[in-house]
């Protein structure tokens, strides 16, 4: 069992990386969403460190969304999903695999190439690694959020475009607490690890919820 | 989980009846598939092959009737199963053999490793290659390998001759028999001959 649960996500980070996988992808539109934000706002520096880990925030919720209908209809397509379907692996922990494949793909080199782009928003020195690190514990809540959703979607030919719809106003809490512990890293009157820590819930109840329903939503498609 | 030393296994299905998109396929199908028994499923098209098929590997349930495996009461028809559907189940990116061996893992009960399964198949030198260079026939017969890298005592086929040129289409054959005398069973939708001996014919609809 062990067994097929590190193929599935084997060949699922193979897939990334290799050409039309969309691994990388994520990385450029999130650089891009943050380069294009100091040009909306003009050359307030103030300004944009104080905004910066909400756009870094905001930035990473849409890069994860890129790509994200494809987790299962790849699969479901070109009959992979049958396969997984017959393998000996409960298809919870296919899931599972599918979506932590997905986060190591996505989510952790947003998360390490954050501090990155932070100077692009003027990020004080000290706040680059909390950043960094809530997007590094926030994202598998994401990941797996986006799991349930594209489970749903599918077997639908359009599901691109109801996928963002439809986990967009599951991620407000991810969002809010997210930025709120990047807030309280630059001071205020929060400590950090108060909202830090309910990040961490969140992307842990959300492994779980998520994974248990992706798989629900594969058992009644087909 | 799936049982290597094979005993004597039976595929029941009792009094089937599907249904999709609220039009009636078919109603009160029943067929025993035995070890060792070939079934050809024959009907004219739409009639509800690969509904049956589907069924039996668990993705669509059936409106009413049961299916189970008999001398394994526990245990998912589909785990029990292969699957070779019209769908190939690889993936274009990786090679020939990265798809084999990735259905090996998943299956479970490993037999012939993927090289070996490859060479079977007559397509020893395409295992390096990305499976979206091949040709449909290569690809098929590529799916077909994969019923050889994992032990399974049904096959489940749908339309297994498409596309096959016929020395393919006799290879298929050969390994379809070396399969019934091992006590395999097969299940296939077919419209033209399996190539075999006795193949029993369940006909659906009229």
């Amino acid at each position: 069992m062990t067994r097929a649960f590190l193929a599935i996500l084997k060949r699922d980070l193979a897939l990334a990386s290799r050409a039309g996988g969309g691994g990388e992808l994520a990385l450029v539109f999130f650089l891009t969403i943050v380069v294009l934000v100091p040009f909306a706002l003009g050359p307030d520096l103030n300004l944009l460190s104080r905004i910066g880990p909400a756009i870094l925030w905001l930035g990473a919720l849409l890069s994860m969304l890129i790509g994200l209908d494809r987790l299962f209809q790849g699969d479901e397509e070109d009959g992979s999903l049958d396969l997984i379907r017959a393998s000996v692996l409960p298809l919870e922990l296919a899931v599972l695999a599918k979506g932590l494949a997905h986060w190591l793909t996505t989510g952790l080199p947003l998360a390490l190439a954050a501090p990155l782009l932070g100077l692009l928003v003027a990020l004080p020195g000290e706040a680059m690694l909390p950043v960094a690190a809530t997007l590094l514990v926030g994202t598998p809540a994401l990941s797996f959020i986006g799991a349930g959703a594209a489970a749903l979607t599918a077997g639908l030919r359009r599901g691109g475009l109801i996928l963002p719809v439809l986990v967009a106003p599951l991620t407000v809490p991810v969002l809010i607490f997210g930025v709120s512990a990047s807030n309280a890293a630059l001071g205020g009157t929060i400590p950090f690890a108060t909202p830090f820590l309910i990040l961490c819930a969140l992307s842990l109840a959300a492994i779980v919820v998520g994974t248990l329903a992706a798989a629900a939503a594969l058992r009644q498609s087909g | 989980m799936t049982p290597s030393s094979d005993p004597i296994l039976t595929l029941e299905a009792d009094a089937l009846t599907c249904r999709r998109g609220g039009r009636l396929i078919f109603a009160d199908l029943s067929f025993r598939l035995r070890s060792g028994e070939a079934i050809a499923l024959t009907g004219r098209n739409g009639a509800g092959k690969s509904s049956l098929l589907a069924m039996l590997c668990g993705q669509l349930r059936p409106e009413a009737g049961t299916i189970r495996v008999e001398g394994a009461p526990d245990v998912a028809p589909v785990e029990l199963s292969h699957v070779v559907g019209h769908r190939d189940g690889l993936k274009t990116a990786l090679s020939a053999h990265e798809n084999l061996a990735f259905a090996q893992a998943l299956l479970g009960d490993a037999a012939l490793s993927p090289a070996e399964a490859l060479a079977k198949v007559g397509l020893p030198h395409v295992a390096a290659l990305p499976v979206g260079y091949l040709s449909a026939g290569q690809r098929r017969r590529v799916a077909l390998a994969r019923l050889l890298v994992a032990r399974r005592p049904f096959w489940l086929l749908d339309e297994p001759m498409s596309a096959l040129d016929t020395a393919a289409q006799a290879m298929l054959s050969g390994l379809m028999r070396e399969h019934l005398a091992q006590g395999g069973a097969i299940l296939a939708a077919t419209h033209g001959p399996l190539g075999l001996d006795g193949v029993r014919e369940v006909k659906i609809g009229p």
